[in-house]
């Protein structure tokens, strides 16, 4: 039940996008059409499933007061081991895709290097260090629950953008400016979840 | 000072502003845009991130194998990030610094901003003009941060870094204002009326 309302919580009410703006270059960026929307966002899935367990461990046993050497604090050094694993992991996962599913590798294309910069996933790992997890279970739950909302954020922004290219926006607000605007709109729609608890 | 070196800080201001125009680095500002001190703690933390790590790799660019170039670049911003984070976390309770921006400021290691200048710039250009183009970049992401926090803090709280400057005139703080999507709609309104002025960077 506790996994249940992580899970949801972190989908809807601590969703990447609407609630702390994270992965936001590439969500403007890559949000023109569904098709490769929903490409880089499966990428986002799969890529914070594998690297928030491991930043975990990494986390628990390794950079946590006291967890390696009794008396020392290697905490200061969490971004650069974060960043380490996440990029040393983004290439992994590109050459076992490209091995084994040369199809998935094709449609993925540039996506899966272009997310070792992506804040979502550096920044749940620095969100999951914040939170304090019990164990290796909650921080792979609230990876695919986060994983997920970006997802569900992207598919939605991009399905509404083809369908506004069809609307008369005026001359300075088109693009950029209107897309702004959009995703406000629907980060107010979400704050509805606000405060739901299962 | 040369034309040229005037045309590397004043462009990244305006007419190339780093958030409005080129669209980089908007992930890990605009939460920190509720209060005009944790805009001004992110933008100065920004300011020096890019225009050091933008200074040793333009000192570094002639020895790095362009295949391995990457990896040093970050190892070089995660280090300066690592510096400032130390440096603020020793404010922290002097200043009462909110905690909840260090994770914000380890987001500067994947600040596209940061990444993009020392692609673009500082690899083919002499240190001091990198140092310079990094600096006024981190500047006009801060400026757009600041105004965007103005606004927010001011309507939003009624004050100004903390100070009370509406409340005081019977103002009912407006609590949409400090929620994450107003800030894009804000953001949103910036780039209407730049690209109102500038009618070269409207889209087609």
């Amino acid at each position: 039940m506790e996994y249940l309302s992580l899970f949801v919580k972190s989908i809807f009410v601590d969703n990447m996008i609407f609630a702390y703006f994270l992965g936001m270059c590439s969500y403007l960026a890559v949000s023109k059409n569904v098709k490769t929307a929903a490409g880089l966002g499966v990428a986002v899935i799969f890529v914070l499933l594998v690297t928030l367990p491991i930043n975990y461990l990494l986390n628990k046993y390794v950079l946590a007061p006291d967890a390696l050497i009794k008396g020392v604090d290697l905490s200061f050094l969490s971004f650069i081991i974060f960043i380490a694993v996440i990029a040393a992991i983004v290439q992994i996962v590109e050459m076992v895709v490209e091995k084994f599913s040369p199809s998935l590798y094709s449609a993925l294309g540039i996506f899966l290097p272009l997310i070792a910069v992506n804040c979502a996933i550096l920044g749940g790992s620095l969100f999951m260090q914040q939170r304090d997890f019990a164990n290796v279970g909650e921080s792979a739950v609230y990876a695919l629950g986060s994983g997920i909302g970006w997802f569900l954020a992207i598919v939605s922004l991009a399905a509404i953008r083809e369908k506004m290219s069809y609307c008369k926006v005026p001359a300075p607000l088109k693009g950029l400016g209107i897309t702004f605007i959009t995703v406000g709109l629907m980060a107010i729609a979400m704050m509805t979840f606000m405060g739901i608890s299962l | 000072m040369d034309a040229k070196l005037k045309e590397t800080i004043l462009n990244p201001i305006f007419k190339g502003n780093p958030i409005t125009v080129l669209v980089l680095g908007i992930c890990s500002s605009l939460a920190v845009t509720v209060t005009m001190k944790g805009a001004l703690v992110m933008a100065l933390s920004v300011i020096v991130v890019t225009g050091i790590s933008s200074l040793i790799l333009s000192l570094l660019r002639n020895t790095i194998p362009s295949r391995v170039r990457i990896i040093v670049q970050l190892v070089v911003v995660a280090m300066m990030v690592i510096l400032v984070d130390q440096i603020l976390k020793s404010f922290e309770a002097t200043y009462a610094i909110d905690k909840q921006l260090s994770v914000y400021i380890g987001l500067i290691i994947t600040n596209c901003i940061v990444m993009g200048r020392i692609e673009a710039f500082a690899l083919g250009n002499k240190p001091w003009p990198s140092f310079l183009d990094g600096v006024a970049n981190g500047a006009g992401y801060g400026m757009i941060l600041l105004i965007v926090a103005f606004f927010r803090e001011l309507l939003g709280s009624g004050t100004l870094f903390g100070v009370d400057v509406l409340n005081w005139l019977g103002y009912t703080p407006n609590n949409l204002v400090i929620l994450p999507p107003f800030a894009l709609i804000l953001l949103g309104c910036i780039v209407w009326v730049q690209r109102s002025i500038q009618k070269d960077l409207q889209e087609k």
